[in-house]
């Protein structure tokens, strides 16, 4: 698969009082054409920002210090505003996990798909008009041309989430960004909403980064999987090889954590890691994850474990699993 | 240890300033036994009424029509005293650590206040008990100094666990204990709940919307849908083998965290209905893809398919 996106090295900081704090350390990620990655970790591994770094968004006081973001073999990292602008909807296309708070509420849901539409489009306003009822139609809402006066507070909570997702494939982008889309929506909505998402892109031949911590979405919905912890990217492979033989302890912990996971029985204790997810101006040196690992020796302390390939195209960052290439 | 009959509560709501009064029904005729040293999990969407049923058996809000007994005593007919106890043996754990603490008080004085205002133990004797609870909970006896705001959310949620334990209840009404927690510390805590039941010998009432939790912690769940129980069985029964067609999708609808086993879920399109204007019949009959005859017209009544289930739907007739 030609890659779509490239990312290499990413490292992502805040500047604040107290010194810079970093929420990328060290992230590669690659996204092939028409191919479904996942991103997972929990609370404060640098996700998000991850997705706003892609979308030319981190917010002040944060930057991009160091490594580089390829779309289509161009370089994104440092691009002028008016140019990443244009990027932005029309080559990438993204969705927020709330969608009452990334619409606008005095707005209705036709102004708002339309302003997607004219921004990068040229359209007359009865084609304008024409293509919102379209993508509306297209993404599931049920009576899309009385919907287009409606305002977000008219709509539920899954009919938002679907205006959201026409505004960000409105003008066909060739990446979806999605940041955790279901989070806060209930279960059978969230099965409505991932199964959109996935009719979209195969409809439409869009790539999709899916950013989550939900494991049980990553196995159902998505081709490869990065795992990040703390900032890094700790491990990457295709989805089955991640489940079937997960290297990093991080990610067996996850695993074992999880209620429902294969081969874990009803009411059987759980594999918790112990301790917390690090706060990222307290993450430890050496490997982020030592402190909580069981398997920690000596040389994690000393420096970063590269992130390597371990087995043939499944590549982790620990030095206490073996190469096998 | 519970047992609710017939328990309604509609909610008076005007929608705009002359419109006619009308009721939303947060919980609509339900009938519920908790027994003693059971797990018993209440599933369901937002708006399914399940936080209200809790409030209900909590004693924080009357029911508008039916009855709520605790161990054989009709929650409303309690005297002074017989309220206080009650209070006592039935505690809560929240959702939300960080809202749930009082962020001026020190963590000792938290988990302290159940056995002051109970007059369980004073002074040194106190101290103490608070100071083995906290170990129990796996927290150091030093935390008793700190104020929450230093703590993790996961740390929080075992400091509120504490702070139920404090008073020794029998009951513990945990509403989303987990839902706020990242993954590897949900399995903490988790496991700390499991153990202090057996320890304890406690009888929790789960309320959760997360159902691969639910399948893992409880031995009987109850399905709710617009303010019905719609299905109750034993975890061990419901989960392989669901009856109700709500039931069937929603647990179609979790995604099982086994790229081996993909599935397609079974969900119908469409929303959960406006509870103030329920549809008639069935509540489900417009998502269904089971609907017949008499779904839009008769309400159902609750079926026993099988020993221990029970089933609200016509197809089970």
């Amino acid at each position: 698969m030609p890659e779509l996106l490239e990312v290499e090295n990413l490292q992502v900081s805040f500047h604040t009082p107290a010194g810079e704090v970093p929420a990328v350390r060290g992230l590669d990620l690659r996204v092939g054409a028409g191919e479904a990655v996942g991103l997972v970790g929990e609370s404060g591994c640098g996700k998000s920002v991850t997705a706003l770094s892609l979308m030319g968004l981190v917010p002040e006081p944060g930057r991009v210090r160091a490594g580089s973001i390829r779309l289509d073999g161009r370089e994104l990292v440092g691009l002028p505003p008016e140019e990443y602008r244009k990027v932005r909807g029309r080559e990438i296309g993204m969705v927020f996990q709330e969608p009452m708070t990334s619409l606008n509420p005095v707005f209705t849901v036709g102004f708002q798909v339309g302003e997607a539409l004219s921004t990068h489009l040229d359209l007359s306003r009865d084609e304008a008009r024409r293509r919102c009822v379209e993508l509306l139609m297209e993404v599931g809402i049920p009576a899309p041309a009385e919907r287009l006066r409606a305002y977000p507070a008219q709509l539920s909570g899954g009919l938002r989430q679907r205006v959201m997702i026409a505004i960000a494939v409105a003008c066909r982008p060739k990446l979806l960004v999605a940041d955790e889309p279901t989070t806060a929506l209930d279960v059978t909505i969230q099965a409505q909403i991932m199964r959109l998402l996935g009719r979209l892109r195969r409809d439409r031949g869009m790539s999709l980064l899916l950013i989550t911590h939900d494991l049980g979405l990553v196995a159902q919905n998505v081709d490869r999987v990065v795992v990040m912890y703390a900032g890094y990217a700790v491990e990457e492979a295709t989805t089955e090889m991640l489940f079937e033989e997960p290297l990093h302890p991080y990610t067996r912990g996850l695993l074992g954590s999880l209620p429902g996971a294969p081969g874990l029985r009803r009411g059987e204790r759980l594999r918790a890691i112990p301790g917390n997810v690090p706060h990222p101006s307290r993450v430890p040196s050496g490997c982020p994850f030592r402190d909580r690992c069981s398997e920690a020796v000596k040389e994690c302390v000393a420096a970063v474990p590269v992130l390597e390939e371990k087995r043939p195209g499944h590549r982790a960052r620990c030095v206490r699993v073996e190469r096998r290439v | 240890m519970f047992e609710a009959r017939g328990v309604r509560r509609h909610y008076p709501v005007r929608q705009g300033a002359f419109a006619p009064r009308r009721w939303l029904r947060a919980v609509d005729g339900v009938d519920l036994v908790l027994e003693p040293g059971e797990t018993l999990a209440m599933v369901g969407e937002s708006g399914c009424g399940k936080s209200t049923l809790a409030r209900l058996l909590l004693r924080l809000e009357r029911p508008t029509a039916g009855e709520i007994r605790y161990r054989g005593q009709d929650l409303w007919a309690l005297d002074r005293a017989g309220v206080r106890g009650f209070r006592r043996e039935v505690q809560m754990v929240f959702q939300d650590p960080h809202a749930s603490l009082n962020p001026r008080m020190r963590v000792g004085a938290i988990v302290g206040e159940g056995m002051a205002i109970h007059d369980l133990a004073r002074g040194r004797e106190r101290r103490t008990r608070v100071e083995r609870l906290l170990e129990q909970v796996g927290l150091p006896p030093e935390a008793a100094e700190a104020y929450p705001h230093e703590f993790s959310g996961g740390q929080r949620q075992r400091i509120g666990i504490a702070r139920a334990l404090a008073v020794e209840p029998r009951v513990v009404v945990a509403d989303e204990p987990v839902s706020a927690l990242d993954v590897s510390v949900q399995a903490q805590i988790l496991n700390l709940l499991q153990d202090l039941k057996e320890e304890r010998g406690l009888t929790y009432l789960f309320i959760s919307h997360d159902l691969r939790v639910v399948e893992h912690v409880s031995d009987r769940v109850a399905v709710m849908y617009l303010g019905w129980v719609v299905e109750e069985a034993p975890a061990e029964t419901l989960f392989p083998r669901p009856l109700h067609p709500y039931t069937r999708a929603l647990l179609s609808a979790v995604p099982v965290p086994d790229p081996d086993r993909r599935t397609e879920p079974t969900v119908p399109e469409g929303d959960v209905p406006n509870p103030i204007a329920p549809p008639p019949g069935c509540p489900f009959h417009p998502r269904c893809p089971e609907r017949f005859g008499p779904c839009d017209r008769d309400v159902p009544e609750d079926t026993r398919p099988e020993p221990g289930r029970r089933v609200r739907c016509h197809l089970f007739r």
